[in-house]
């Protein structure tokens, strides 16, 4: 049970207008993920979600109720904050215990719901301990603990992993998403982080200077970015966005190709150019390529471990069904 | 900063600091000595250090001669009293600053912090006028109100600035798990501040301990705390060196033992939390 | 950064605080105010009727009042200048290496635990008294003749007591402060050639600067009203009577409060004066 609504909802501090009106639905059960460039309003969006922030206008509807103007205790929505926030002086054990003793959890159930989580999160040895003693990653997943027992009606994280380093990242980007599949819950995850966004989400709703540019499941966006913003934004390496005569060949301002839609041929392709920087990450190869009559430099995506030097010329072909055209104001011409 | 220093550089330092620490403490050490001796052995030329006859008889008489342990304890309720109640009304106002800062948090603060600039002579008779309409002169919580008072913009000031290190996501977080602002305040923030708290507690009990003008002026028999019974040794009658450092050393001992056993808060007290 | 509902939280729980200090700034304050248009004798006929502004010309014509305006001032500022000198170079040698420093720090900070009262009987007949005090004894011991400190040099004794019981604060705030120095800035300016007289001028000391301003900021709070130090040494005679003295005297001592009162004014004023000075020297080093 948790369907989020937003209608109309603005926010502004002082005069400065962070998030223009804005309309958003997240159905129940939904993993959606608000993505977007830092200072693009992601995070204050969630929080006006949370009610840690008040709306300037507009409404937030949770499960058709009018929770514009209800306090954040009362929502019923947990929060996973990106510095975990677990109380520094309270155990593990009493860290998770913390939401269901202020909502008036019988003893019984506390201890239940504690074992039940810590099972699945792998804390069970280390409830009597202190924040200050684990890992990044075991604090995450009190926080995320802390989260579930509630059993809100929706999950808010944000930005819950950039305090982690590379490995964990992944580990806990699955286990947040089989937490999901477990659940069914909805869930509201911010991220600056297009991997996760295109990994984790069912929908994902990229931000700009507070302005959603587009709204979709992860390979809507990737296949019909709907502007050259959404379009430089989801996929890495980025898209490649070549503006003048080649795109004005193909009817459009800028024409964007993605590095894995050129291939490398042998000769008289489409485009010739030189090798500058090869990227080798073994299963793939990256080449950063200046184009003959090009201004912008080309990403190659190649498969496997291609051997081609600094300085080699080389012939491009796009595959012209993979061509994205925009017009002036950025929009994409079907 | 791991620079290695020669052996010699650090015999040189701790001669010169040791030098300089015991002088600065040579007045308190003396009083201490002083109050085991003979009055004419506290007075003998050259003066005597360490080998003399240990005696307690000055204890003994200046407890003869007043109620110690009254004013002792009318020191320990006024100085306690008054830095609880403080710190009880300057908890939320602090929460208030530090957490949910307006345009004007700063200047309140600065006013507060003003009003511990007026002079206290200034509305002595004032205050004494309103004492005794309200029977409050020379009573202990008459006492305990002024004096809290007086340490209050100390201890909104300490309390704020010590709040202003917590992390507000975990207030924020304290607020998503569905606690109320009592709940936040008692669960969740004092017991992250407790280090703070108790330093800033020590500090204005110290401070409330040696106040010596409104205990002076407000108090007569009754709730006259340990600067009083000190004052009353201002007057020398003949030879008094003993017994005043006997009654001396009684009136700074519990501090000075006090201290001794929270150094840690107490030195983070001392800076009044403005310090890093 | 926060909702509505938490801002009137706030305002809330603001207002014991506020409203006690307001409450406990202004009544004194006000009644101050009004009994200094007055002739007002408690002993001698008690309220006798507006005088207009007579206690204020009275008071300020009174020889004894620019005297103490000049002794309170030369109070403050000899115990804030030698405070800050004498505890910066105590920080400095505090921040060495050294064996046993948490013991030196304690002996260096117990002065503050002193209570006024007791510091200035101890110093007055202990250490000060021409005839069996320990200087009195030192100076002969070296043939000259002992000084008698509380008449022939009142204000500087007096200087000095306070200076001793406020030292460990200056110090302690100001080592906090130098711990707090990173010393890669240091070891930098070192690298770049500077000798230790240059690295203390252009990095130790303006990173006290902070420090520095809460120093004076909190003495000079605590200095204006001192009181016990100078009831128990001299009673404001040769020179030490400093204008809260000096009210005190016209208040308690000669029974008129209104011309107490007036005084009190004055010395708000002063007060004022100086607090306005401080708080925007304050204002700008409170953010950092």
């Amino acid at each position: 049970m948790g369907r989020i609504t937003l209608d109309k909802v603005s926010k502004s501090f002082g005069d400065v207008e962070v998030i223009p009106p804005l309309d958003l639905t997240i159905e129940d059960g939904e993993f959606t993920v608000f993505v977007g460039p830092s200072g693009c309003g992601k995070s204050t969006l969630l929080r006006l979600i949370a009610g840690l922030e008040d709306t300037s206008c507009g409404h937030i509807r949770i499960d058709g109720n009018d929770a514009t103007h209800v306090p954040p205790a009362k929502r019923g929505l947990a929060m996973v904050f990106q510095s975990y926030a677990l109380y520094p002086h309270m155990s593990v054990r009493k860290n998770i215990a913390f939401p269901m003793k202020m909502a008036g959890v019988s003893e019984d159930e506390q201890a239940r719901r504690i074992d039940a989580a810590a099972k699945a999160l792998n804390l069970t040895d280390y409830l009597d301990r202190r924040p200050g003693q684990l890992s990044g990653g075991q604090r995450q997943r009190v926080a995320i603990g802390r989260a579930i027992v509630r059993e809100p009606a929706a999950f808010l994280f944000d930005e819950p992993l950039s305090n982690l380093d590379a490995a964990l990242r992944v580990g806990m980007r699955l286990e947040i998403s089989e937490l999901h599949k477990r659940l069914k819950t909805t869930m509201i995850y911010v991220t600056h982080d297009q991997v996760e966004a295109m990994t984790m989400a069912d929908k994902i709703v990229v931000l700009r200077a507070g302005v959603i540019e587009q709204v979709g499941s992860p390979l809507d966006l990737y296949r019909a970015p709907r502007n050259t913003f959404v379009a430089g934004f989801i996929g890495s390496p980025k898209m490649n966005l070549i503006g003048g005569e080649e795109a004005a060949r193909h009817g459009a301002r800028t024409i964007g190709i993605r590095p894995e839609h050129i291939d490398v041929v042998e000769d008289s392709g489409t485009w010739q150019g030189t090798v500058g920087v090869a990227e080798h990450l073994g299963s793939d190869t990256f080449f950063h390529i200046h184009g003959t009559g090009l201004t912008e430099t080309l990403t190659v995506r190649a498969l496997g471990e291609v051997t081609l030097r600094h300085g080699d010329t080389i012939h491009l072909s796009p595959r012209t069904d993979q061509i994205h055209r925009f017009d002036a104001q950025g929009l994409r011409i079907e | 900063m791991a620079r290695s220093v020669t052996t010699q550089r650090k015999i040189i330092n701790t001669a010169v600091a040791w030098t300089v620490g015991l002088l600065i403490f040579f007045p308190i050490l003396w009083t201490i000595l002083t109050s085991f001796k003979t009055e004419a052995t506290a007075i003998a030329d050259p003066p005597v250090f360490l080998a003399f006859d240990w005696t307690l008889e000055n204890y003994a008489t200046v407890l003869e001669r007043s109620d110690y342990m009254r004013f002792l304890w009318n020191s320990v309720i006024i100085a306690g009293g008054s830095t609880l109640l403080g710190i009880i009304i300057a908890v939320p106002a602090a929460w208030s600053m530090a957490f949910v800062p307006g345009p004007r948090t700063k200047d309140i603060l600065l006013w507060m912090l003003s009003t511990k600039m007026l002079p206290a002579v200034g509305v002595l008779y004032p205050i004494y006028l309103i004492f005794i309409k309200l029977g409050l002169l020379d009573t202990r919580t008459g006492l305990v109100l002024v004096l809290m008072l007086m340490n209050l913009p100390i201890i909104v000031w300490m309390l704020y600035t010590y709040f202003r290190e917590i992390p507000v996501e975990i207030l924020e977080a304290a607020r998503m798990d569905g606690a109320g602002l009592k709940e936040e305040i008692l669960y969740v923030l004092t017991p992250m501040a407790i280090p703070g708290i108790a330093s800033t507690l020590l500090l204005n009990f110290i401070l409330a301990w040696n106040e010596a003008f409104w205990t002076l002026n407000l108090t007569a028999a009754k709730a006259a705390p340990l600067t009083a019974f000190i004052a009353s040794y201002s007057s020398p009658e003949g030879l008094f060196y003993a017994k005043l450092s006997a009654a001396s050393t009684m009136a700074i001992a519990p501090i000075l033992i006090l201290g001794w056993f929270s150094q840690k808060q107490l030195v983070s007290g001392l800076t009044f939390g403005a310090v890093k | 950064m926060a909702t509505q509902h938490s801002r009137s939280a706030a305002r809330l729980m603001m207002a014991p605080a506020v409203i006690l200090l307001l409450g406990w700034m202004l009544v004194p304050l006000i009644m101050t105010l009004l009994f200094s248009f007055k002739k007002y004798l408690p002993l001698r006929g008690g309220d006798l009727g507006w005088v207009g502004f007579e206690n204020y010309v009275r008071f300020v014509t009174s020889s004894a009042f620019w005297p103490s305006v000049l002794a309170t001032l030369a109070i403050v500022g000899g115990v804030l200048i030698i405070t800050v000198v004498f505890g910066v170079l105590l920080a400095i040698l505090l921040n060495q290496p050294m064996w046993g420093r948490g013991i030196v720090r304690i002996l260096v900070i117990a002065p503050f635990f002193v209570m006024p009262t007791v510091s200035a009987l101890v110093w007055k007949n202990m250490f000060m008294d021409p005839v069996n005090g320990l200087f009195a004894h030192l100076w002969t011991a070296f043939g000259a003749a002992p000084v008698e400190w509380l008449s022939q040099a009142s204000l500087q004794s007096i200087v000095m007591i306070v200076s001793w019981q406020w030292l460990p604060f200056a110090t302690l705030i100001l080592l906090t402060a130098i711990q707090s120095l990173d010393s890669e800035q240091l070891e930098a300016a070192e690298m770049d050639g500077a000798p230790p007289i240059k690295r203390f001028a252009y990095i130790t000391l303006p990173h006290l600067g902070r420090a520095i301003t809460v120093v004076v900021l909190i003495q000079t709070i605590f200095l204006l009203g001192i009181f016990a130090e100078i009831f128990v040494t001299t009673q404001g005679s040769f020179g030490t009577r400093t204008l809260t003295y000096l009210i005190y005297q016209r208040v308690l001592e000669s029974q008129n409060v209104g011309l107490g009162s007036a005084g009190g004014v004055y010395a708000i004023i002063l007060a004022n004066i100086i607090a306005i000075f401080l708080m925007r020297m304050v204002g700008k080093n409170l953010d950092a």
